[in-house]
Order: structure tokens, then C-alpha cells, then sequence
């Protein structure tokens, strides 16, 4: 992690490029080789906002590019309106089509998102078409050039884009190093760990739409300004400048600020070069090898240059050592009963039933979690545990029933938003961010009470150490057993603060050890003065660390009462534990 | 407006129909088996346009003949470029990563088929000149196009053909295997790299065949394919992404829209009444009109 003043000055060292490179180059033609290359760079930075940091693949990024070419020219046109306020008029009208489109956009998941992005700006081609905007030209304005942006000398352009270019960066560099960014790399990473995490995906990515569409606007002002002189729908709207977008990122690498930056130095020369030298005689040039980079960087490295190169840099081990290795801190141990449960019910469910497509996954359960009481939830197979915990944690609404938590109805309320008034949860198949360090996981977790990073790597790794992973904490989760990436959620689900913990099977794949480990860490949790609520196929280990056992058998409440109780309930018998299991304890 | 009127709409627009649900089954052949959607699939219907006008050059091949035609050549098309670009994007073993990396080589090929046929023949839209594109049949008062009304036919039969491939012989059970479950379909013993080869192959032949179709009443351009990928992508989204009959549906659906549309809205408008239909869809029904793979939260 690059520390905060070595990323500034990396964009004040793009600036100080940019700066020379335009008081260096004599040509006009090169001037506009350069113009062309910081607004494309730009552009590409603002596509990497939604479809890099957050994984939303969007093949009409080129509406809110459209927009501000029109909204400015057409001001000027219409009103006699100075572009540089025409500007900040189509920033807000970008912004305000972004919420537009994002608010049912959104709705939609994964290659249905990015299809449906494509419908927009063909939209608005049609429309402008039909409104008789087929070709709007800028009208001269010799008396106040610069008032309307239409400077001779074009080395004005250049320090523009470069300028539209620097704060893009910075925005973007504001995104990345923010909670904001790392809650979008979470959602891009794994959407619904992000959300049971307190991340309400839906207004974090509506957040980085607006913020993605502002910079494009601004670059299509500057564009049409520097480069066209005559807006068209196909020019401002058309498929060409998605694929020039998506060009310079993909090949730069996304979800990182360098990587359009590098594409767009690379791409724009060669293709604006290609273009001039044979372009009269092959006019399709550009095209070819805009498309032919795209193969190729599918081919050889689909990440992108820019992490091709840090990989081969940083050799395959390096992420920075700069976390202090601290010591392997055991959990707690705590005897079942050095922490008496409390009375009062933390959590009611009341009546709870839900079905899918004529399944009858639960029906009509009911049950209290008392304070700090350590709750086993047993079953068979298909017997509604992994239903009733979507249920509990907001994945599922039920479809009768009611689930109350902390005295307040929170029946069918999103799972970041019962994160955030403290139900925690794990999966039974570990739900990681991949690509996240284990510090960067867990404080996804922590960032539910914090805002600033710093408070929430502290968080983190104070959660890492009470599992025992604080040696880890700058490790990816690829590497790591069953047993750590379990310890890993559990943390993840710690740094929330939650008053209710809700474990999918924690010993599931573990060996004793592991198990010893887990089971540790699990009172440890309860010590916290949280409760836990487990899950488990495993009778065994629940006997010794659960206060009270409930099961469900094909969705219904078999049986609800202490393990003694519970493992002598003949219903219980007949149905889950089987005859031998009566035999066997009764030997003992 | 009479009744006769709106027949004589419908009519028009179930006859495009037919061609565009050509087009679609192709791309929903590759979505359902690769789960990849092909952005080059406009680009390959230009260029089976293409092929049927060099084809009618001769003097001796029918257009409707000659859109036949382009099925072997552009099925090995097809299986070359997935094997030589497709099958060789891996994805670093990320399924997601794989299909979302061939996705974009698919655009990146979309960009160079355009422009290198641009580049190679002109931009210049050329037209196959048949005896029928300019006479029609008379069904009482609704005149129906005859080019239109045999392709239609021929888009109706080569889909007729692709749907009884698949429910019918031994090798198309196989590639709805590996289209449903390709770690199990690969322990039965069927090779998943060839049924994807097999997939896109036929998908790029179908919508090529389509465009020799099309290119009966249609103008020959190399930026051809921009106008019909969209309407491509709404037919199989609408119809369920994956789903051949639905894209067929998809399909008549969306010609039907377009000509409908002119009724009600100036003949720019024509695809706005698309783009309208498909959002809906999207927001409404994101799993098409006959969808099963719902995506869960």
C-alpha cells in the first residue's frame, strides 16, 4: 500500500509530464496527438470508477461523454452560454442521468447490467437524432476566444485535458485510498459477503456511478471543443467511443489509476500515428488496432499491463511487509460457563415460514437467542438451517412471520443494514474477497463503525489478532487452510461489532485441531458479551459449547431445550440422531 | 387506421421477425453452451452478407442459395476462431474471469472485422438485385415482400433444423449437456472444448446464413452489423438469455415491435420502441420470457 503523499506526487509527476511534453512538442498535429491522449486517459478513469473499483461492466459509459458534449454546445447555441459554465451545467445533468439510469440499472446483476448500459446511449442517439441534432457546429466566437474555449495557440487545449486529466486522478486517487473505494473493491469481489459485511451495495455503487459520469462529461465539453467542432449523435454516442474507453483501460489494466493512464499513452500515439500514415490509403486502421490490442491483451495478459508488470516487478510473493509481524495471540479460553447467558432475548423469531417454488424450506418456526447464550442449531440435510440463517441476516425475506432483533421488527431488512444494528454472519463455504489482503477483508467489516482507513486497518488487526492471524494480515486468502480462512470470517464478522453472531457450520472440513481452535475462538466470541448462534451437522462438538440446542427437521422446530434435553427428546431421535446414537450414549 | 392496416403491419414485421430470430438463435446457441456473449455476432452476419453477393456474382447462385451456402464455410470460420482465440483465453481458472476475458476479445474482434472489411472492400454499400425483392404476394389486401416472405421460409426451416439437431441426435443431447453442466458432461465422457467449438461454429454459420438472407432486401455494409448486434442482444434477453426457442420468440418479437412502432411513433423512432421493450424486460423479467436460470439476490 503506497503510502498517501507517494500517490499525490505520482500525479504530480503525470502533471509534470504533461506540462513538458506540451511546451516540448512543436506540431500541431502532435499538440493534438497529446490532447487526445489526456482525454482518453481521463475517460478511461472515469469508466474505471464503476466497471474497475466496482466491477460494473458498463458498455455505455459513452451517454454521460454524449451529454456533456451536447448540453455544452447546445448551450452555446441556444443560449449564448459560456462552455465553462456549460460545463458544470452538464456535469449535473450527467449526474442526474446517472442516478436515472442507475436506480432500475442496478437492480440487474453481472452481463445483465452491462447489456442493459448498452441500450442508453443508443437511446439518445436515436433521440437527438429526432430532435434534428443530427450535426450541431460550434458557432465562431472571434471576439471572446477564450471565453468560449476556442483557443488558437493548442497548447491551451493540451494544459485543459491535461487539467480535466489531474483531477481525475486525484478524484479517483480520493476514491481509491477512501472507505468508499475499498467497500467498491469489496462488492466487485464478492457482492453478497459485501452486503452481510454492512456494505449496502446499492447506494456505493449508485455513488460511484454519479462520481464515474462527472469526468465524462467534462472530457466530451473538452472534446467536442479540442477535437470535433461539429457534434453528431454517432460521434458523442456511438459504439466507437465505448470501445476507445474500454481500449485504454483494458489494456492499461483496470481498477487501478495507472492503468488507463498507460493505455491511453500507448493506444492513442500508435493509433493516431497508424492513422496519418496510412490511414487515406486504409481507413480502417484504427479500428484494427484498437481491436487487435483488445485480442491481444485477452491473450497474453488479461489483467492489464500495468499488473502484469507489478507482478513481474514485484515477483509473485510481495505486498509490502510493512505491518508489524506480531505475535500469535491464542484465543481465549472460557469455560461454558465462566459466561452465563442472560434471559433477555436478543432475538425473536416468531412464526417464520418460507418456500421456494412449492418447497417448504421452513414453516412456521419460532425461537428466541438469549443474550450471550451460545445457540446450536442442528438438523439434517435440507432441514432449513442455511434458509433460516439467509432469513435472520436479510438474504431471504420470510414469507410469513416475523423476525424481531433487539426489541425492533427487522423482518426483511437488507443484510447491510442488519450488519449495521449487529447481526454478523459467516458462510458455509467461505466467502472471501479474493483479491483483498486479509487486513483489507476484515476491515471491510470494520468500516461499519468507522470511516477513516487508518481506524479501520487498526480495527482490523486487532480482530486478526484475537483469531490468531495477525501474522497474516497482509497475506491473500488464496493461500490460506480452511481452518484461517474460517478464522478470517470470523474476524471479518468480530470487526462489525455485532451484538448476534451467526456461524454456518464453523467446523465443517476441520480436523481436531482445527476444531480445538474453532471452538476456542467461538467462546471467545461469547466473552465479547455477543451471542452466537451455530449451525452444525456435527452433534458432538455442539454438545460441549452450546447453552441451549434447537432442530429442525424438513423446516419445522423439532425439538428446543438444552442438550441433554434435546439428545434424549425421542422425536429428536427418530428422526435426526437414529437409534444407535441412543445405544451409544446410553453405554457410556 | 384500418384493420387492414395493422395486419398488413403485422405481417411486416413477423416476416423481419423471422430473419432477426435467425440471427438470435446463433447468439443464444453460444451464450447457452460458452455462456460467452459474442460481440462479433453482427460482424459475422456482415460478412455472410458478404460471401452471398460474392456468391450471386457468379451469375449462377440464387441469393437464397447462396445464403445456404455460407453455412460450411463459416461454421469452420467459427471453429477456428474459437479454437485458435477462444479456447485459448483461460481466465488464470476463474470461470468469471474466463468469460468476461473472452467477452472482450469478442469486441476486440467485432472492431477488427469491421474495419479490416472496410479496409479491404469499401465502405461503399453495395445490394444483391433479385427479381423478388420487388414484387410481392397479394393475400387479399396485405401485400407481403416475396425476398422477405422467402426468407422467412428459409430462416424458418434452418431453425426448425437447429432445434431438431439439439432435441433429436446424440451429438446436439451432448452439447445441451455440456451447455448445462460442464463438469458433469465432461465426466460422461464428452469433451467440453469440442462442444464449445461445435457451439460457436454453428452459431457464427446460423447468423451468417441470416445475413445472406437479409442482404435479399437489405444494403451491404461493413458497418452493418452495429444496426443488428442490438437488436440481436434484446431478442435473446428477451426471450432468456441461453434459451433457443426464446430467442426465436425474442426474435419475431422484436421485428414485430419495430414495424409496430411505426404506427405510432416517425420512422427515426423505429428502435426506440426496441430499446423500450428490451428495459422493461430487463427490469421486469430479467430472466427473459422463457428463462429457467433465475439469478438468485
Amino acid at each position: 500500500m503506497p503510502s498517501r503523499a507517494r500517490g499525490w506526487l505520482a500525479v504530480a509527476a503525470v502533471v509534470a509530464v504533461g506540462v513538458a511534453l506540451t511546451f516540448g512538442v512543436q506540431e500541431r498535429y502532435h499538440h493534438r496527438v497529446l490532447t487526445l491522449v489526456f482525454l482518453w486517459a481521463a475517460m478511461g478513469l472515469s469508466w474505471n470508477i464503476i466497471s474497475g473499483y466496482a466491477g460494473q461492466i458498463s458498455f455505455g459509459h459513452q451517454v454521460f461523454f454524449g451529454i456533456g458534449a451536447y448540453v455544452t454546445v447546445l448551450l452555446i447555441v441556444k443560449a449564448g452560454l459560456t462552455p465553462w459554465i456549460g460545463m458544470i451545467v452538464a456535469i449535473g445533468v450527467a449526474v442526474l442521468a446517472a442516478v436515472l439510469i442507475g436506480m432500475p440499472t442496478f437492480r440487474l446483476a453481472g452481463i445483465y447490467f452491462g447489456l442493459a448500459t448498452l441500450a442508453y446511449p443508443l437511446i439518445f442517439r436515436i433521440v437527438m437524432d429526432w430532435l434534428g441534432f443530427q450535426e450541431v457546429a460550434i458557432p465562431m466566437k472571434r471576439e471572446q476566444p477564450g471565453w468560449f474555449m476556442q483557443f488558437s495557440d493548442p497548447r491551451s487545449f493540451d494544459l485543459l485535458a491535461l487539467a480535466v486529466l489531474a483531477a481525475t486522478l486525484m478524484l479517483s486517487r480520493a476514491i481509491e485510498t477512501s472507505r468508499l473505494g475499498y467497500r467498491l473493491r469489496a462488492i466487485r469481489e464478492n457482492e453478497q459477503a459485501a452486503e452481510a459485511m454492512g456494505v449496502d451495495s446499492f447506494r456505493c455503487k449508485m455513488i460511484a456511478y454519479m462520481l464515474s459520469a462527472a469526468p465524462a462529461a467534462v472530457v466530451g465539453a473538452v472534446y467536442v471543443h479540442a477535437i470535433l467542432f461539429i457534434v453528431t449523435p454517432e460521434a458523442v454516442f456511438g459504439l466507437l467511443v465505448v470501445s476507445q474507453t474500454l481500449v485504454v483501460c483494458l489494456v492499461g489494466g483496470t481498477g487501478t489509476l495507472w492503468g488507463p493512464v498507460i493505455g491511453a499513452a500507448l493506444m492513442v500515439p500508435a493509433s493516431e500515428i497508424l492513422d496519418t500514415t496510412v490511414g487515406d490509403r486504409l481507413p480502417g486502421i484504427q479500428g484494427v488496432v484498437y481491436g487487435g490490442a483488445l485480442i491481444l491483451i485477452m491473450l497474453y495478459a488479461p489483467e492489464g499491463l500495468y499488473w502484469r508488470a507489478r507482478q513481474l516487478l514485484l515477483g509473485r510473493a510481495g505486498r509490502g511487509t510493512d505491518a508489524a509481524r506480531s505475535a500469535v495471540v491464542a484465543p481465549a479460553q472460557h469455560g461454558a460457563a465462566a459466561v452465563a447467558p442472560m434471559d433477555r432475548a436478543l432475538l425473536e423469531v416468531r412464526g417464520v415460514s418460507k418456500a421456494f417454488s412449492g418447497l417448504q424450506a421452513l414453516s412456521d418456526v419460532s425461537f428466541d437467542a438469549r443474550e450471550r447464550e451460545i445457540l446450536g442449531v442442528i438438523g439434517p440435510n435440507g432441514a432449513g438451517k442455511t434458509t433460516l440463517f439467509n432469513v435472520l441476516n436479510g438474504f431471504l425475506a420470510p414469507d410469513v412471520g416475523q423476525v424481531r432483533f433487539l426489541g425492533h421488527d427487522a423482518t426483511g431488512q437488507r443484510p447491510s443494514a442488519l450488519c449495521r444494528l449487529g447481526v454478523g454472519r459467516t458462510f458455509q463455504v467461505p466467502r472471501t474477497f479474493p483479491h483483498l489482503t486479509l487486513s483489507e477483508n476484515v476491515m471491510i467489516g470494520a468500516f461499519v463503525h468507522v470511516r477513516p482507513v487508518p481506524d479501520a486497518r487498526r480495527l482490523a488487526h486487532a480482530a486478526l489478532g484475537r483469531v490468531g492471524l495477525a501474522d497474516r494480515a497482509d497475506a491473500l486468502p488464496s493461500g490460506l487452510t480452511t481452518l484461517d480462512l474460517r478464522l478470517m470470517e470470523l474476524a471479518r464478522c468480530l470487526a462489525t461489532e455485532p451484538r448476534l453472531v451467526l456461524l454456518d457450520e464453523p467446523l465443517a472440513g476441520l480436523s481436531g485441531d482445527g476444531v480445538a481452535v474453532m471452538i476456542g475462538a467461538i467462546r471467545s466470541v461469547r466473552s465479547l458479551g455477543a451471542t452466537v448462534v451455530i449451525i452444525e451437522h456435527t452433534m458432538q462438538a455442539l454438545l460441549s459449547l452450546a447453552d441451549r440446542l434447537i432442530v429442525l427437521d424438513q423446516g419445522r422446530r423439532l425439538a428446543d431445550g438444552t442438550p441433554t434435553q434435546v439428545t434424549q427428546d425421542p422425536a429428536v431421535i427418530e428422526a435426526y440422531l437414529g437409534k444407535r446414537w441412543l445405544a451409544r450414549m446410553g453405554g457410556r | 387506421m384500418g384493420a387492414a392496416e395493422l395486419v398488413q403491419y403485422v405481417a411486416t414485421g413477423v416476416l423481419v421477425g423471422g430473419v432477426y430470430a435467425l440471427m438470435s438463435i446463433g447468439l443464444a446457441l453460444i451464450f447457452g453452451v460458452m455462456r460467452v456473449v459474442n460481440f462479433a455476432q453482427g460482424d459475422f452476419m456482415m460478412l455472410g452478407m458478404y460471401l452471398t453477393y460474392f456468391y450471386t456474382l457468379s451469375g449462377v447462385v440464387d441469393p437464397l442459395l447462396g445464403a445456404l451456402l455460407t453455412i460450411p464455410p463459416f461454421f469452420v470460420l467459427g471453429w477456428i476462431v474459437h479454437r485458435g482465440l477462444l479456447a485459448r483465453v483461460t481466465g488464470g481458472g476463474d470461470p468469471q474471469r474466463q468469460m468476461d476475458a473472452q467477452l472482450i476479445l469478442t469486441l476486440g474482434l467485432s472492431l477488427v472485422i469491421t474495419n479490416a472489411t472496410t479496409m479491404i472492400l469499401s465502405p461503399t454499400p453495395l445490394g444483391i438485385r433479385t427479381p423478388y425483392a420487388t414484387q410481392a404476394f397479394a393475400l387479399g389486401p396485405v401485400l407481403l415482400n416475396q425476398a422477405r416472405s422467402y426468407a422467412f421460409g428459409m430462416a424458418l426451416l434452418l431453425a426448425l433444423a437447429v432445434y431438431g439437431f439439439l432435441t433429436r441426435t446424440d451429438l446436439g443431447k451432448a452439447l445441451r449437456a455440456a451447455a448445462d453442466d460442464p463438469e458433469a458432461a465432461s465426466y460422461q465422457g464428452i469433451d467440453v472444448r469440442a462442444m464449445h467449438g461445435l457451439a460457436f461454429g454453428t452459431g457464427i454459420a446460423l447468423v451468417a446464413a441470416a445475413g445472406g438472407l437479409l442482404a435479399t432486401y437489405h444494403p451491404i455494409e461493413p458497418t452493418v452489423a452495429g444496426n443488428f448486434i442490438v437488436l440481436m442482444f434484446v431478442a435473446v434477453v428477451l426471450g432468456g438469455l441461453g434459451s433457443i426457442p426464446g430467442a426465436f420468440v425474442g426474435g419475431l418479437v422484436i421485428g414485430l415491435v419495430q414495424s409496430l412502432t411505426l404506427l405510432v411513433l416517425p420512422f427515426q423512432l423505429q428502435n426506440t420502441g426496441v430499446f423500450i421493450v428490451f428495459l422493461l424486460v430487463l427490469y421486469l423479467r430479467p430472466q427473459g420470457l422463457f428463462g429457467r436460470r433465475a439469478r438468485t439476490v
